[in-house]
């Protein structure tokens, strides 16, 4: 025992060290067997593989994601395309493979020489792209000669295919390739550089979901840098596939409605918030950047005055118009200024201070009640309401029903919209608020700014009785074999704080801008679809109202943007729309035919075959080649 | 007073021996930096050198004084060094998906290599305390593993597992060379017996997956079993005698990952082949009996539990790296000392055999 507790001395701790000694040893004596039979017995082998360089990797891409719309109808696909490319490693001697090359390339050897500077500073052991996209004949010249080409190999490459030239462009996006700040923002985990990435749009957003992950072999290459074994291989996963909610037919028909004029138009569904269609015009070809889009062609995009790369759906900001009068009814109603009983003179002006208001009719509406004003579009009668409620009361309103703030719709660089308060002005401009200008703002005019989306969000919510869905472009997300990702349920965001009543009484006159013997919209009626709607007018300048000049003598760039929102059909509507057609003067004249073309084709198309869809969703849902 | 007799006991060869292996280190960082593509990084081989000498003064600096001086300062330098760890968790670099370089000034350190002789002499300040022959009891080792379990739980999370796995072998190592009392050492083993697969069943999927690819990189073809490959490749060619001073084609265009730091072995091993190998690693083993001799040497616990410390470390990172480079064992971040490429390692190393010599030119000094 007593020994047994022995303090532990230098003597004890020495004869500890032998152990230690021997563990050391019997490592190192591993660690030499080793290199014996890597270096040694192993040696002529490993010498082989590296004189080649022979063992390397090579990238499997992931077939990306295709889109789908709400029907299953395919948007987007992937088809093959031949890449030829040359390892320099193996291409010796260079130039005279180049010269072979080029007689089946119809390219000359000196282009492909210079190509292959410009990519200077890469592995000579990587292959480099030197020709995309050739076509099947000299895929097959190339192949049968591919002995007397060295270090040349034809790969194919899955390419973006946008079916539908043009259609759906800013909904749908594009891809290009990732630029180097976004690969430094770690946002791309997976990329590399010249990878190709959602740009824009629904390619942008679902980026994670659409690319797949990325596989590799690993394999031998013989002197020549042909494959002569497959050593192991990770499969790339496919990207999952995206159903958007927009309907193609109606997408299409309100493009082609759109032809030839600036503007956008919202479809939503209004029960959902699904988005039916959503287009702004011009538009531009997404297959352009397919293959690389060129600084010239780019160029032209950028400079081209009418922004066809701007969504004006989301991004484009106008002054309401009357269309904002929806919601100086309501509110007007909501807080007493004014009741259903109200009736108001319209001598066709306003007087207000030193200042006189001009109505849009000359002459005036004579006694208007609500009902009548909404029909009509009154200006005098909305001017009044306005000054009861003062500005901020209006603000609150027209925020409460969704104005100033991004609806929260799944797309970049979505805008604000404005609705002013007194506060902000004086902040903004350092003037007070003038009373005047509540006038202006009543109906829709002055630092009123709106989207399109913003005003098919709000119709859509006076359509369903008064919710406020957030508007959703993403239906589900399915993998390839058939999995359901994501489902993505209508959101609630809010509700407008108005009665039913008051609703009703409010969406009775929107009915009658259509339906009644004076709406400002009457030539929009449908014999079949009961169509409610409002229409408006921005103006783009403000005018002194006492030289107001025809619309049609005024300059193109001067004249006032049309809107109209509509919803159909009255009794419970399935679809809500907002238009706006810039420079289009009266909301009735261009932008309401337009909505109730659309209006029409989605309630008049013949009804889904439901079996049919899902047979092609099963078709949808096979393999990948 | 001086005492002659520090410059009579002086060991010169372990000096000697350390200075060879580290000129052979930045010749073969020379070749590794010089290929590197597409564009050499000279700048590292001079920024080596400069760490070298900076090396050497922390060498000298940690002989000069006595080191029973550490015994007192054991415990106070443990605490500064976690509170490094703690600070490089916050405000450290941030690179390649982990937090660990503190930046002072112009210069970028890891405190997770100083750490490492922080527990050397932690463990060496408690254990040589009232050691028994029997060795220690559980009871005994609760406050060792305390010691151990802190800097190695913060380590984990900047993550650098490879390091904490660096310090749990080196603690581990001393604990055993002091003697673990025998029915503890079976509670130990069963303990870990059953706690390991206990953690695995709490383990997230890809948590698995990933422990599943470090353990076998084959798993992984198109990452770490793919630089396993080329790594074999370029020690095998290497054959007898190797393909010569930069000569070496695997180590060129990339084909090694991480060539100047975790892979270097392996460009030695191109361009020296069988010969050079078996050299660096004759010299290591030598360098590893020289510290195991100096702790036989020395008379007192604690002098003798800091050389089989600083000895444990250098031949646990030396063993790892080695094996790692020739497909042994999983890819582990472990530098080779005196040869991979980094100022902290290259530091802390210095201060190691500065430390051995520490113990070794006053061992004529009894208690």
């Amino acid at each position: 025992m007593v020994k047994y507790l022995k303090t532990a001395d230098a003597e004890w701790y020495k004869q500890r060290i032998t152990g230690l000694i021997i563990c050391a040893l019997a490592a190192f004596v591993v660690l030499f067997i080793r290199l014996i039979y890597l270096q040694v017995i192993m040696g002529d082998e490993f010498r082989r593989l590296s004189l080649n360089n022979s063992i390397r990797l090579q990238s499997i891409d992931p077939p990306r994601g295709r889109l789908y719309d709400r029907n299953n109808d395919l948007l987007v696909d992937n088809r093959p395309a031949f890449d030829v490319n040359i390892t320099l490693k193996d291409a010796q001697p260079l130039y005279r493979t180049l010269e072979k090359l080029s007689q089946y390339l119809k390219t000359p050897a000196d282009t492909l020489l210079s190509k292959i500077k410009q990519t200077r500073g890469a592995s000579a052991y990587k292959p480099r792209l030197l020709k995309q996209d050739v076509g099947r004949d000299t895929l097959a010249a190339i192949e049968v000669n591919k002995y007397d080409l060295p270090g040349v190999s034809v790969n194919v490459n899955l390419l973006r295919h946008y079916i539908h030239e043009r259609k759906a462009a800013h909904l749908i996006g594009y891809l290009s390739e990732i630029s180097p700040d976004e690969l430094k923002s770690g946002s791309y985990p997976d990329s590399r550089s010249g990878d190709l990435i959602g740009k824009f749009g629904a390619e942008k957003v679902y980026e994670n979901s659409l690319r797949g992950k990325r596989g590799g072999r690993q394999v031998e290459v013989n002197a020549n840098g042909l494959v002569v074994r497959i050593l192991k291989t990770v499969d790339a996963e496919p990207g999952h596939n995206v159903f958007l909610t927009i309907d193609q037919q109606l997408q299409h028909r309100t493009e082609e409605l759109l032809d030839g004029v600036v503007g956008a138009a919202v479809a939503i569904e209004p029960g959902t918030g699904q988005i039916l269609a959503l287009a702004s015009s011009p538009s531009y070809d997404q297959n352009f950047f397919v293959g690389g889009i060129t600084h010239e062609q780019w160029d032209l995009l950028i400079s081209n005055p009418f922004r066809p790369m701007s969504n004006r759906a989301i991004q484009g900001e106008y002054p309401p118009g009357s269309t904002y009068k929806i919601i100086t009814a309501l509110a007007g109603l909501e807080e007493g200024v004014i009741d259903e009983k109200t009736i108001l003179n319209c001598p066709g002006y306003y007087r207000f201070g030193n200042r006189v208001y001009r109505d849009w009719k000359k002459g005036g509406h004579g006694k208007v009640d609500i009902i009548k004003a909404v029909e009509e579009s009154c200006d005098v009668f909305f001017y009044q309401v306005g000054q009861r409620l003062g500005v901020d009361r209006l603000a609150w309103y027209a925020k409460a029903f969704g104005l100033g703030t991004p609806t929260g719709i799944n797309l970049d660089q979505e805008a604000h919209g404005l609705i002013p308060t007194a506060a902000w002005k004086k902040k903004r401009t350092g003037v007070p608020w003038q009373g005047g200008e509540t006038l202006s703002i009543a109906i829709g005019q002055g630092f009123n700014l709106a989207t399109p989306l913003q005003m098919a969000v709000l119709v859509a919510a006076v359509a369903n009785g008064g919710n406020r869905y957030r508007p959703m472009i993403l239906d589900r997300i399915k993998s390839v074999d058939g999995q359901i990702i994501q489902k993505n349920e209508p959101k609630l965001i809010g509700k407008l704080p108005v009665s039913p009543f008051n609703l009703d009484l409010v969406k009775l006159g929107l009915w009658k801008v259509v339906n009644g013997e004076n709406g400002t919209a009457r030539g929009s009626r449908l014999a079949d679809i009961d169509i409610s709607g409002k229409t408006g007018t921005s103006q783009v300048i403000s005018r002194k109202e006492d030289e107001m000049l025809p619309e049609e003598d005024m300059p193109v760039h001067l004249r006032a943007h049309a809107w109209f929102v509509a919803y159909a059909p009255s009794e419970n509507p399935s679809i809500a729309v907002a238009v706006v057609v810039e420079h289009g003067e009266h909301g009735s004249g261009t932008a309401a035919p337009i909505a109730k073309e659309m209006i029409k084709t989605y309630l008049r198309k013949p009804p889904v075959n439901t079996q049919l869809a899902t047979q092609n969703e099963a078709d949808s849902t096979g393999g990948d080649g | 007073m001086f005492d002659r007799r520090l410059i009579q006991y002086f060991d010169w060869g372990l000096m000697g021996l350390a200075i060879l292996i580290g000129c052979i280190g930045l010749v073969t960082l020379y070749s590794a930096v010089t290929a590197e593509t597409p564009t050499p990084q000279k700048m590292l081989f001079f920024k080596q050198l400069l760490w070298f000498s900076v090396g050497l003064v922390a060498m000298v600096a940690a002989f000069l004084f006595n080191y029973k001086m550490l015994d007192r300062w054991a415990q106070p330098s443990y605490f500064v060094c976690i509170a490094l760890l703690i600070a490089v968790l916050f405000f450290g670099k941030y690179a390649g998906g982990s937090r660990r370089w503190l930046i002072i000034g112009p210069l970028s350190f890891q405190p997770s290599e100083l750490v490492k002789i922080a527990v050397i002499l932690s463990l060496a300040h408690y254990y040589s305390r009232d050691a028994k022959t029997r060795g220690f009891t559980l009871r005994e080792l609760i406050r060792p593993l305390m010691i151990i379990i802190l800097p190695v739980l913060l380590i984990s999370l900047q993550p650098d597992l490879g390091t904490a796995g660096l310090v749990v072998l080196i603690a581990g190592s001393i604990t055993v060379f002091v003697k673990i009392e025998r029915r503890s050492f079976i509670y130990l083993i069963a303990s870990g017996a059953v706690l390991v697969p206990l953690i695995w069943f709490f383990l997230k999927e890809y948590q698995k997956k990933r422990i599943l690819v470090f353990l076998d990189p084959d798993r992984d073809p198109l990452g770490a079993g793919y630089h396993i490959i080329q790594s074999k490749i370029a020690i095998g060619s290497g054959m007898l005698s190797g393909k010569g001073f930069l000569k070496g084609t695997q180590n060129a265009l990339s084909f090694l990952p991480e060539e100047h730091t975790d892979f270097i072995f392996s460009v030695l091993a191109e361009e020296w082949g069988f010969l050079g190998s078996v050299t660096l690693v004759l010299l290591f083993l030598i360098l590893i009996f020289w510290g195991l001799t100096v702790a036989h040497g020395c008379r007192e616990p604690f002098g003798t539990i800091v050389a089989v410390g600083v000895t444990a470390m250098i031949f646990w990172q030396v063993f790892i790296n080695i094996g790692m480079s020739m497909g042994l064992f999983p890819v582990v971040g472990v530098p080779l000392p005196f040869v991979s490429y980094g100022g902290s390692s290259v530091l802390s190393t210095a201060v190691c055999i500065g430390l051995l010599l520490n113990v070794s030119m006053r061992r004529f000094m009894l208690e």
